[in-house]
């Protein structure tokens, strides 16, 4: 018997994967950064049917909002990127084979390991989880440090990106 | 969600990292007043800042062995070492970084060196697997950035576009391999993994799948076969001062964060002799790889570089026992050879300032030119060949008898045979440099701030052999704590 659920899954499911395949199929850049957006909202979806609507926020507003269009407008910017000049794979067969073998190698580790039979976890979801979560990023018996780790590398990158970038004196 | 009682022991475990954030913004401050020409005094100001590190740096153990921040790190003397250890090479390159006429020092470029070195000390510092990812990112971050650093230079352009492209892919699936630990375990505290791995709930060869990924960031960061093509490519784009820097410290804080992943989690697994195995594999490979193509480098710079990825092969041979005789031997070795890499870049900076290239023939003659460089020269290099009485020697002799006692003997013989190869292209260039030019030369000034990183480095160098007892012990001590 298929669920309701299964359906929303395999739904989500195919958007995610189908956008994936699509990010490396298509042969213009932009067309990339669209079907990114897709595969984004896929895995959005799947957030919701984990009952985390909090990451699937998070995962709209930050990798369709900002990451998705952050590219989509730096590939506008870029001269000479928008018509492909040339075949996008050079070693298609190669990579194929990679991405295959990779692919089996990862089904067998995942389906031989005996671990991942671990019930799926009952009961209510702790309304408070978000609550939790951020007492826990600024909390110093938690996660304080990597949070102002986190803080530092933004620093760094800003400061090094904006020195990299600018213009020639 | 338990109420925390916040402890003031807490920041002083991280008195190195505090100190080296205000290092970081005040040299960005700094660099915003300081007039256009007087730029290169920032060099000063950076190395007095990471001098104050280093003497903080033994604050950062609490007294006893303990973690802090919920377990994110642990207060160590051995972290407290390798903080020092740090923040001297940040010093060194900094003073160095002064004297290369074709590197333009600004407030950025030393505050990048802060953060990285704030990362490399919370990867050695690190319990957690968030902690170390974050660690590891905010080192390859400064470095890539520190890499294509000269931007009129289209080498070290394409040195850092490399660095970050090999960078991220490796980080990327060190980041997959954490997911399936932190999936399957519902822990990312290096204490409740190993506890996990131990009670032999995990297969053993999940355990192996996981490393594996796992290797493929922290392998990255010390240059281990297969992961070591970024490796000649960035050091020779690099402003060399850079190299120096990454070449001796990233290598360092990734060999330690591997130690205490095999040490802490791995060793923990029922069987992990598979696991050695692999290790003593990688590192003969990395060894031989780096000797065979350093044997046909034409430059000094390119030469340095695949050197380092065999000196990285024979720390990983210490690596391989893990045994508190292996962690203290790894220890010693990454500490000296911090140093002598140093000295050798140095002297490769002051002889291109006049040639304006890299190449092994622009040595030809340095005897003539200044006796004391091609002097400084000729230690660091046999240092790093392991020619007795300098500390190179002693070093690996530590690595091979910590490997021979855990019964790696085929190991520790395709290794001396390697160190005979290293010693051809070693004395190449000695042999280089204390040969006397045709044509008359001019003589080679050595700037103040070199002559100080010369004789700091040299001093370690011979230090290193007549102080290896006491230096050994402290080590050791240190060791004990991760067993």
């Amino acid at each position: 018997m298929i669920t309701v659920q299964q359906v929303v899954f395999a739904l989500f499911a195919v958007l995610t994967l189908g956008g994936a395949i699509g990010v490396v199929a298509a042969r213009k850049l932009f067309h990339a950064a669209l079907w990114m957006v897709l595969a984004f909202f896929g895995v959005a979806g799947l957030y919701l049917l984990l009952e985390a609507p909090f990451f699937a926020a998070l995962q709209l507003f930050i990798y369709i909002g900002g990451i998705a269009v952050l590219t989509v407008m730096a590939i506008m910017v870029t001269r000479g990127i928008m018509k492909p000049k040339e075949p996008v794979f050079t070693y298609a067969i190669g990579a194929a084979g990679t991405a295959l073998a990779f692919l089996v190698m990862l089904g067998l580790f995942i389906f031989k390991t005996p671990v991942w039979d671990v019930a799926a976890p009952t009961g209510e979801v702790d309304p408070n989880g978000l609550r939790a979560l951020g007492q826990a990023l600024v909390s110093p018996s938690a996660y304080l440090l990597p949070f102002e780790v986190a803080s530092v590398l933004l620093l760094a990158v800003l400061v090094g990106a904006l020195f990299i970038a600018r213009e020639k004196e | 969600m338990e109420q925390e009682i916040f402890q003031l022991s807490y920041l002083q475990a991280i008195v190195p990292e505090l100190l080296l954030l205000v290092v970081g913004l005040l040299l960005l401050g700094v660099d915003l007043v300081l007039p256009e020409a007087r730029k290169r005094e920032l060099s000063v100001w950076a190395a007095a800042g990471f001098a104050i590190v280093a003497l903080a740096s033994p604050l950062a153990y609490l007294g006893e062995p303990q973690f802090v921040f919920g377990g994110m790190i642990g207060s160590e003397p051995l972290n407290a070492i390798f903080a020092f250890i740090f923040a001297m090479a940040a010093f060194l390159v900094a003073l160095l970084s002064r004297d290369d006429e074709r590197l333009e020092p600004s407030g950025v470029y030393y505050a990048l060196i802060a953060f990285a070195v704030i990362g490399m000390d919370l990867m050695v510092a690190a319990t957690d697997f968030i902690m170390l990812y974050l660690a590891l990112e905010l080192t390859g971050l400064s470095l890539y950035l520190l890499s294509a650093y000269d931007r009129r230079s289209r080498f070290s352009v394409e040195a850092g576009m490399k660095y970050f492209f090999y960078g991220s892919v490796a980080s990327a699936v060190m980041l997959y391999g954490i997911t399936f630990i932190a999936g399957l375990t519902g822990q990312t505290l290096y204490l409740g993994v190993r506890y996990l791995f131990a009670s032999a709930v995990m297969p053993a060869w999940f355990g192996m799948g996981v490393l594996v990924l796992i290797l493929a960031g922290v392998g990255f960061k010390v240059a281990m076969v297969p992961l070591h093509t970024w490796a000649p490519d960035v050091y020779e784009g690099a402003p060399t001062p850079v190299t120096a820097f990454l070449s001796v410290t990233s290598k360092a804080a990734g060999v330690m964060a591997l130690m205490r992943l095999l040490v802490w989690i791995w060793g923990s697994l029922p069987s992990h002799a598979e696991m050695t195995s692999l290790i003593a594999a990688l590192a003969i490979v990395t060894i031989t790889l780096g000797n065979l193509f350093a044997l046909r480098q034409k430059s000094f710079k390119r030469l340095l570089a695949y050197s380092s990825i065999t000196q990285a092969g024979y720390v990983l041979v210490g690596v391989t026992a893990l045994s508190p005789m292996g962690l203290t031997a790894v220890g010693f070795y990454l500490a000296i050879y911090a140093v002598t890499n140093i000295a050798a870049f140095t002297v490769l900076v002051l002889v291109s300032n006049r040639s304006g290239s890299d190449w092994l023939r622009d040595f030809v003659g340095l005897q003539q030119r200044s006796p004391a460089l091609a002097l400084a020269l000729l230690v660091a290099l046999l240092s790093l060949g392991g020619v007795p009485p300098f500390a190179g020697f002693v070093g690996k002799i530590l690595l091979f008898a910590a490997a021979l006692k855990s019964g790696f003997v085929w190991l520790v013989g395709a290794a001396l045979a390697n160190v005979l190869i290293s010693l051809y292209y070693y004395l190449n260039a000695v042999r280089m440099a204390y040969t006397r030019a045709e044509e008359p030369v001019e003589p080679l000034s050595i700037p103040v701030a070199s002559r100080w990183v010369l004789v700091i480095a040299t001093a370690g160098i011979i230090l290193g052999t007549i102080l290896a007892y006491p230096l050994y012990h402290l080590l050791e001590r240190a060791a004990m704590v991760w067993f």
